[in-house]
């Protein structure tokens, strides 16, 4: 069995951010990741970044993951990679697997950074090949450099297919079409404008209806709605070997609740999180979470809640002084509201502010519930 | 089908573009590969998509998560069944077959 201070699941922005942090105030954390790159979801960006200049903007996203692994591995921060963590007990044993077998961890804190799974939609055809997430065809395109195929339609026009979509285009395939159930255009005016001024076409109000095809997609069937329901007679067809689905993306909280963590549902940031406090701690008090995995947010705001679960975690175990850890969280909080500010943001931060709230109710409850017995 | 180039030959941003340098066994079709990408993605760049059939019907299933998440990729790799291509990375020579079904063990087949 392995021992460790911190253990950090998932090196992707959030979790290399937490142990960059925890580094800094002196805890040598250990970062286990099941992929065989660490970066997580970073490595796939090839776009610029908005926010301001402490949050990197105008950086690529792949330039900053680049910066922040050369950053932590210069702390001398274990990262072991490849190892997926599948257990996880509710007094801090983390089990994984490795080419030896399973291995035991034991930590006295955990942060979990596993970050959010891409969802999925069930129609005729959608298990065809040429079918696949925004998130495969993206790392085919951006790690890889293998287009998933010539003409592309893209469902969902939120930021990850808007941003998707065009990174098909550059990298050389067609964008048939970018279809749209709700009646507007889901994602930022700037990633719309991009596609338009390249000539793609957007089907608001419009899902697709059936998959063509019979060894792989050949094509789509696209069918109107009106309130979210579909019209007969309104079918379609689009000319296509490829269809992406960019359908939002639903937190991965499976080692939260196997640590027993109390969860929360919060449709705005993907569904169902574990309650955290202004901390990141979850109500199990050796456990921590940061980046998606506490609702579905941006790479940046995963770094600022990676850096504050890892000073809460250092200071938690006894590396850093009150005063120090305070005035750390604070700066890191600073920053974390401004990226959560604005039209977009706002909707994020009151979310966030709903998560926290709940979770002191929670936690007002239990120790209630302690004086009475 | 090998004829098929899907690589990315030029890119406004990405600088570091590779071109194959080693090779892989799709059945008995030989494929140009980059040293250290994932199976699907030499696949993927000559054309092949169909990377197994499911066991009941039979319907044939391709790269879907790409991050190997959901086991739609598994063909039958070094005789071996049930390996995730999208996370495998090529070795040179490695031999690549569709997998039928739960796919058996080569000494089973
Ligand atoms: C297709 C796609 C496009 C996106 N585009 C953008 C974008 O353009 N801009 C933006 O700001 N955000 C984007 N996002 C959102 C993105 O998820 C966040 O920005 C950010 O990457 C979240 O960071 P994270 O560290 O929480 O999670 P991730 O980056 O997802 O990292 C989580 C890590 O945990 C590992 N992991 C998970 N479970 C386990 C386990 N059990 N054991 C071991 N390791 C595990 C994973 O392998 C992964 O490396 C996109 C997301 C997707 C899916
Ligand atoms: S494509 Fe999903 S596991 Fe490989």
């Amino acid at each position: 069995m392995k021992t460790t201070d911190l253990l950090i699941v998932g090196a992707g922005p959030a979790g290399l951010s937490a142990a960059l942090a925890a580094a800094q105030a002196g805890v040598r954390a250990l970062v286990i990741d099941e992929n065989q790159r660490p970066g997580g979801q970073l490595f796939k960006q090839i776009h610029k970044f908005f926010g301001s200049g402490v949050h990197k903007a105008g950086t690529r996203g792949f330039r900053i993951g680049e910066q922040l692994l050369k950053e932590t591995l210069e702390q001398n921060v274990e990262v072991q990679l490849g190892y997926p963590v599948y257990g996880l007990f509710p007094d801090g044993r983390a089990v994984c697997g490795s080419p030896e077998g399973a291995q035991e961890i034991r930590a006295k804190k955990i942060i979990l950074a596993t970050g959010a799974n891409e969802n999925n939609l069930c129609f005729e055809g959608s298990t065809l090949p040429g079918v696949m997430t925004a998130g495969a065809a993206q790392t085919m395109i951006n790690l890889h450099h293998v287009l998933p195929g010539q003409r592309v339609v893209m469902i969902g026009s939120g930021n990850v297919g808007l941003i998707v979509a065009y990174q098909l285009l550059q990298a050389g395939a067609q964008v048939a079409a970018v279809v749209e159930a709700a009646p507007a255009i889901g994602g930022y005016g700037v990633h719309a404008g991009k596609l338009r001024r390249a000539g793609v076409p957007f089907y608001v109000s419009h899902t697709v209806h059936r998959a063509i095809g019979t060894d792989s997609v050949e094509g789509v069937e696209l069918v109107k709605l009106d309130n979210f329901r579909k019209v007969d007679g309104t079918q379609l067809e689009i000319p296509c070997d490829t269809v992406c689905m960019a359908v939002g993306l639903t937190p991965m909280v499976e080692l939260a609740r196997l640590a027993g963590c109390e969860m929360t549902e919060i449709p705005a940031l993907g569904g169902v999180v574990p309650m955290h406090d202004e901390n990141m701690r979850t109500t199990n008090p050796d456990v921590y979470i940061a980046g998606d995995i506490s609702g579905v947010e941006e790479a940046s705001t995963a770094m600022e809640e990676g850096r504050l679960a890892g000073t809460a975690a250092a200071e938690a175990l006894g590396a850093l002084d009150a005063e120090t850890a305070a005035r750390l969280k604070d700066e890191i909080r600073r920053r974390m509201a401004l990226l959560r500010s604005g039209e977009f943001g706002a909707k994020r931060q009151a979310a966030k502010e709903t998560i926290v709230r709940r979770c002191e109710a929670f936690e007002a409850g239990r120790q209630e519930e302690g004086e009475r017995a | 089908m090998s004829d098929m180039d899907r690589r990315v030959h030029a890119h406004p941003i990405l600088d570091d573009l590779r071109e194959p340098d080693t090779y892989i066994w799709y059945h008995d079709t030989k494929i140009p590969a980059v040293t250290g990408e994932p199976v699907a993605a030499a696949l993927m760049a000559s054309g092949i998509r169909v990377m197994r059939h499911t066991v009941k019907t039979g319907q044939p299933r391709g790269i879907f998560c790409g991050i190997g998440r959901c086991n739609d990729c598994k063909m039958v790799v070094d005789g071996v069944p049930n390996v995730r291509t999208c996370v495998t990375p090529v070795r040179e020579g490695m031999r690549v077959e569709t997998q039928q079904g739960l796919g058996a063990w080569r000494d089973e087949a």
